[in-house]
């Protein structure tokens, strides 16, 4: 087997000093592969977060290593982190996370702009994957003027403009209804299937994990269980 | 990158147009104070000068009085000058080519229903070349009139308007003071007024005449002396001092009881006081520039802690800290320049005013507009990089979970 994607390698986040040391991560191990949708579950407090905001490059690990394709990035300085984030990841917030005051089609192509893409390819770009998230029409429409659901598939079209390898979703239905909830997750998973989209989820919503083919469970600070839809791979 | 952080904080700047502008108020205010001080600053220094040029070069003013007590000052207790004096000069100082004195005092002159106050000064035919007057219409004082004392008169435009009405008077009769005077000639208009006088408001007559009917006394109140190229006001100024002083028989440690101006002294002293106040004001203006900075510096402190989370959005698709530095420094300086522009603008037009209500010249000086534009980009800058640093040194995290 070739090597994973990501990987952490023993990887600990450790917050405070000597007696009041909190093991946010605690010796974590596991790999992910291209073109896998994993779900990361597990109660507040287990460390889910600070995976995430590891594996998006918005944080560094106390000790252990961060690869990605095969790389050690947990050592790289801020701006290094940024440039990855800027042409290798997406992110998807439990909170849409758009700005308020530009429309639908500003917000999707933001990270575009910041890689230096030419105005004309950028809205090309924006249209292209608006369509593809089913907002057609909704181009020149606010944030406050789209519903929840629309919302969230403006934050995923912004994700998914750079074409990054990697979309991290920080509990994407959270906000939603179920209805609205499974509409994500059907476009997330057409996303993973059609277009090859690593998908890396957090959630606690076992319906939502459901679409995930494999599912990482955190408690305490440590990687519980890893498991592969139709059998359990050791932890 | 940088044309399109420019054009994004332009949009930030007028998509809330009232508080953008209550936050270049000061710079507005600090900007517009700088310009409109030195335009009219520099509009009285031309006046100024402009006055001094009209009086004539080489140009040099005998009166009596003690020096020390200023222009003027000491006139009544000193021995008052005469026409020997002036011949005396014209004989034995050979860098003198001319000396013409005069004798002056308001007058009511009449003409028909017509009452006007003017200067009434009594002269001789060199008082023009010496002024730099020319006629408009008429003639000058003839040989015979000079001798006998004939009450004939030349005016000033102003005079001739204000009494007779435009055009020719030459011909006319007035009534100065007790005496009648025929008008024989008028005065071309210029354009300077003498320190805020208008030159143009008076009436020449021939010195006998003044001395006779006017006056009545033999003194001559000033004499004018224009000396040759080759010479220079110091040197003449000694020369006529030490003349004076044997004339006069003042020895030893005797003070002068007569004194010597040269106008361009004068002028440049005027001048001199005209830039220091004008520096003084603007460096007062300036500090309205200051807080006008820190005014800037405080409401991008806002604005730092109000987008707290679209720094974190931004961060998060990759922009990097120097970037978003970059953004809100541009914002400040944007928004520093608008208030700059927004002064100029304001400040020329008080200027205008000012120059206007002052009655001198509207002189804006690009140098200082240019300076104004520069220095308000700069106090962006200053301002500026303080909350655009705390915005780039923000963790992505803390600032995606900020409400």
């Amino acid at each position: 087997m070739a090597d994973p994607m990501l990987e952490f390698r023993h990887l600990s986040k450790i917050y405070g000093q000597d007696e009041a040391r909190v093991f946010a991560l605690n010796d974590v191990s596991f790999g992910v592969d291209k073109g896998e949708f994993v779900a990361v579950m597990g109660p507040s407090g287990s460390g889910k977060s600070t995976a995430m905001n590891i594996l998006g490059c918005l944080d560094t690990p106390t000790s252990g290593q961060y690869l990605l394709f095969g790389r050690e990035v947990s050592g790289l300085d801020r701006d290094q982190r940024a440039l990855l984030r800027r042409y290798f990841l997406g992110f998807i917030f439990q909170g849409f996370n758009l700005l308020a005051r530009t429309t639908a089609l500003e917000n999707v192509i933001l990270p575009l702009i910041y890689q230096g893409v030419p105005a004309d390819e950028r809205h090309e770009r924006g249209m292209a994957v608006l369509e593809k998230v089913g907002l057609q029409g909704r181009a020149g429409h606010r944030p406050a003027e789209l519903s929840g659901g629309q919302q969230q598939r403006v934050a995923i079209a912004r994700a998914i403009v750079t074409r990054p390898s990697l979309i991290l979703a920080d509990e994407p239905t959270g906000n939603l209804d179920s209805a609205r909830g499974q509409e994500i997750m059907e476009l997330l998973t057409q996303l993973n299937r059609d277009e090859g989209l690593t998908v890396l989820m957090v959630t606690h919503e076992p319906d939502m994990a459901a679409y995930a083919q494999r599912i990482l469970t955190f408690v305490d600070g440590s990687l519980q269980t890893d498991r592969v839809k139709g059998g359990a791979n050791a932890a | 990158m940088l044309l399109e952080t420019t054009m994004l904080a332009l949009r930030t700047v007028f998509r809330n147009k009232l508080r953008s502008f209550l936050t270049v108020l000061g710079i507005v205010i600090g900007v517009a104070s700088v310009i409109a001080m030195v335009t009219v600053g520099q509009g009285s220094t031309a006046q100024v000068q402009a006055d001094v040029a009209s009086l004539g070069s080489n140009l040099l003013m005998l009166r009596p009085g003690s020096p020390s007590r200023g222009p003027g000052g000491g006139a009544n207790d000193a021995p008052p000058l005469s026409l020997a004096d002036m011949e005396a000069l014209l004989r034995d100082i050979p860098d003198i080519a001319a000396a013409a004195p005069s004798s002056s005092r308001s007058q009511t002159v009449v003409f028909g229903q017509t009452n006007h106050i003017v200067q009434v000064i009594g002269t001789d035919n060199a008082y023009y070349g010496i002024r730099g007057w020319t006629l408009a219409y008429g003639r000058l004082f003839s040989e015979s009139e000079m001798r006998a004392g004939t009450p004939v008169c030349v005016l000033g435009t102003t005079t001739s308007t204000v009494l007779i009405g435009e055009g020719n008077p030459v011909g006319t009769t007035l009534r100065v003071g007790k005496i009648s005077c025929e008008v024989i000639g008028l005065l071309a208009k210029r354009e300077a007024s003498t320190f805020g006088q208008d030159e143009n408001d008076a009436i020449l007559m021939p010195l006998k005449a003044f001395q006779r009917r006017i006056s009545g006394k033999p003194d001559v109140s000033s004499i004018s002396v224009t000396f040759a190229d080759t010479a220079t006001a110091d040197g003449v100024t000694d020369q006529i001092q030490t003349l004076m002083r044997e004339r006069r028989k003042l020895t030893g440690d005797m003070n002068d009881n007569f004194n010597v101006f040269d106008m361009k002294q004068i002028s440049s002293m005027l001048t001199g006081i005209t830039s220091v106040l004008t520096g003084l004001l603007s460096a007062v203006a300036a500090i309205s520039l200051l807080v006008g900075g820190i005014g800037i510096m405080n409401i991008m402190l806002v604005s730092v802690t109000e987008r707290t989370r679209e720094i974190g959005i931004r961060m998060a698709v990759g922009a990097t800290a120097g970037q978003v530095l970059l953004q809100f420094l541009v914002e400040a300086i944007v928004l520093s320049l608008i208030g700059g522009i927004l002064g100029i603008g304001f400040g020329l037009g008080l200027g205008a005013i000012g120059s206007y209500a002052l009655n001198i010249g509207f002189f804006p000086d690009w140098r200082v507009i240019a300076a104004s534009f520069v220095f308000s980009a700069f106090v962006g800058v200053v301002f500026g990089y303080f909350p655009a640093r705390r915005a780039a040194r923000l963790d992505p995290i803390e600032a995606l979970r900020h409400q």
